[in-house]
């Protein structure tokens, strides 16, 4: 965070796509340049010519003429907190995701024993979808 | 002092027994003293629910006419064994589509198996039957297809051949990359470890030496009453015991169990998938543990504390069944979240849900206060550490 200012603002998270036709251009660098945004790039999977996708933490007054710059050029963009959910009637708090979860978004309580799901901690690495026995843990691209 | 079946049933008709969790039995005898605990208590209860592949449901689907022999049988496009009578067929919770890709594309999904199939029964969701027969003079309709429930059908009986592994190992990766397994996703150079009981919920550490389980006992199964038929393939039961003599717990046994599908519910049988494994199912059940003396409330006892799971390196030993183990672990410290392995911190991970562990084991304590359920005598106890016979090697 730059200045105090900076740390009363809220953050929002997001999920980005690109197309490949521009996952070479720098439209980070212009939500920061142009859009005086704070960004924390939590997550990315980009190369030239190629699809990819990119968890983002953006601070800062102007986040929604930030955002619909990058949908102007393109790029698919999707809040953090619709990307992964837990289907909670399907959940049996076994805790089979609990020690392969990267940022301990999935942790068991004590003494309780029961699996929380913490979505502000989440970066959509999606490996709890693969681990959770009974697909409780939904992708929604 | 000593109890017997009769006079525990007897306070339970009068709604005048005690029964306990077994959460609440261990931390009564911890507070209390064992012997005090002892008196006071009559019945424990235990709980467990995990993935139990060893799990099956015997169908029979009723005769259409013309009739049909069904030799072969899909539910749901999953293949269902039929060498038994006319529209009799077994369903095994880890069978897969014929066209499922497997592990073609490692680690593959396994969305959906017999276990789903057994879930959507359950919970009484149509499931599409097709089979087909060569025609015979008694039996001469070649094919059918059609949509069934559990309610349209004569008879669901759940038997499962090896459910309620009385522990388990504490499945760990030494391997360089990451290996899924029906313990799970293990992450290499040990980052994560695996385990799968309910510690000192679990029904068979809280009898380690089958004082009380045996063939009759009346059980929670699948949400609904069964019994034990047997015991489970492979019972193995010893009791393994470290460098100063203690005991650390019961391993190896299992338990086959039986019972009315059509009394069960989707909540405590639940269809599992292991990415890059297989699937199968969640299995809820739980075994009511009389205290006939001392000896068996002194098990029922056991806390977390003192049950071990031994750790096995699933990259190399267990597959290639290599001897040994990297030693012992209680499942206090397993439950901690956090273990010490070659002096490295690694998390652990359960596969066996605590919580639904906790409330099979207050159901069937509820069942048995509300005079719904009387415990049975075993028709013959199960064998224990050293009355059973040894594991045997498969020659290749």
């Amino acid at each position: 965070m730059r200045e105090d200012g900076w740390s009363q603002m809220p953050t929002r998270r997001f999920v980005l796509r690109f197309g490949a036709a521009i996952a070479d251009k720098p439209v980070i660098y212009r939500l920061v340049k142009d859009y005086d945004l704070v960004v924390n790039i939590l997550r990315a999977n980009v190369s030239p010519q190629k699809e990819g996708t990119m968890v983002l933490a953006v601070t800062g007054d102007r986040c929604d003429d930030g955002v619909a710059y990058l949908k102007g050029r393109g790029v698919e963009v999707q809040p953090l907190d619709q990307a992964i959910r837990r289907a909670d009637y399907r959940c049996t708090m076994c805790g089979a995701c609990t020690a392969v979860c990267p940022t301990g978004a999935l942790r068991i309580e004590r003494p309780s024993m029961k699996v929380v799901f913490d979505q502000d901690q989440c970066v959509v690495c999606q490996i709890c979808t693969l681990a959770c026995p009974v697909r409780a843990m939904e992708v929604n691209f | 002092m000593e109890r017997t079946y009769e006079e525990i049933n007897d306070k339970l008709k009068a709604g005048k027994a005690v029964v306990l969790t077994a959460d609440d039995f261990v931390a009564k005898a911890e507070r209390e003293g064992l012997k005090e605990a002892f008196r006071e208590v009559d019945v424990v209860t235990t709980g467990t629910f995990a993935p139990m592949c060893s799990s099956g449901v015997f169908l029979n689907f009723g005769h259409s006419s013309p009739r049909i022999k069904m030799q072969r049988v899909w539910l749901d496009d999953i293949p269902a064994y039929t060498g038994l009578a006319a529209v009799d067929a077994y369903l095994g919770a880890t069978e897969l589509p014929e066209d499922d890709p497997l592990n073609s594309k490692h680690p593959g999904e396994f969305r959906r198996g017999g276990g789903h199939v057994i879930e959507d029964l359950v919970a009484g969701r149509p499931v599409r039957l097709r089979a087909t027969a060569y025609g015979t003079d008694c039996y001469p309709r070649r094919e059918i297809d059609t949509i069934i429930t559990l309610q349209d059908i004569n008879e669901a009986i759940l038997f499962n051949p090896r459910n309620g592994y009385q522990n388990y190992n504490c499945a760990v990766n030494l391997g360089s990359r990451t290996i899924y397994t029906y313990m799970g996703v293990l992450k290499p150079n040990l980052g994560n470890a695996h385990y799968s009981t309910s510690g000192q919920l679990s029904p068979l550490l809280k009898d380690p030496y089958f004082r009380t389980i045996g063939v009759g006992t009346r059980i929670f199964l699948g949400g609904g009453i069964g019994y034990v038929a047997w015991h489970g393939t492979q019972h193995f039961p010893s009791m393994p015991k470290g460098p100063d003599g203690r005991e650390l717990g019961g391993a190896g046994g299992t338990l086959a169990v039986i019972g009315d599908l059509k009394q069960m519910s989707p909540r405590w049988l639940v269809g599992a998938s292991f990415a890059g494994y297989g699937a199968t199912l969640n299995v809820g059940l739980g075994v009511p543990i009389p205290l006939l003396n001392e000896e068996v409330a002194r098990y029922a006892a056991v806390s977390n504390a003192d049950l071990f799971a031994q750790i096995v390196d699933y990259s190399e030993a267990y597959p290639n069944r290599v001897p040994g183990n990297l030693g012992y672990v209680s499942y206090a410290e397993l439950m901690s979240g956090e273990i010490a392995i070659n002096g490295r911190r690694v998390p652990t991970a359960p596969l066996s849900s605590v919580p639904r562990a906790r409330e099979i084991a207050a159901t069937l304590r509820d069942w048995m206060n509300e005079g719904r359920f009387l415990l049975t005598r075993p028709v013959q106890l199960l064998p224990g550490p050293g009355e059973a016979p040894a594991a045997k090697t498969l020659k290749a």
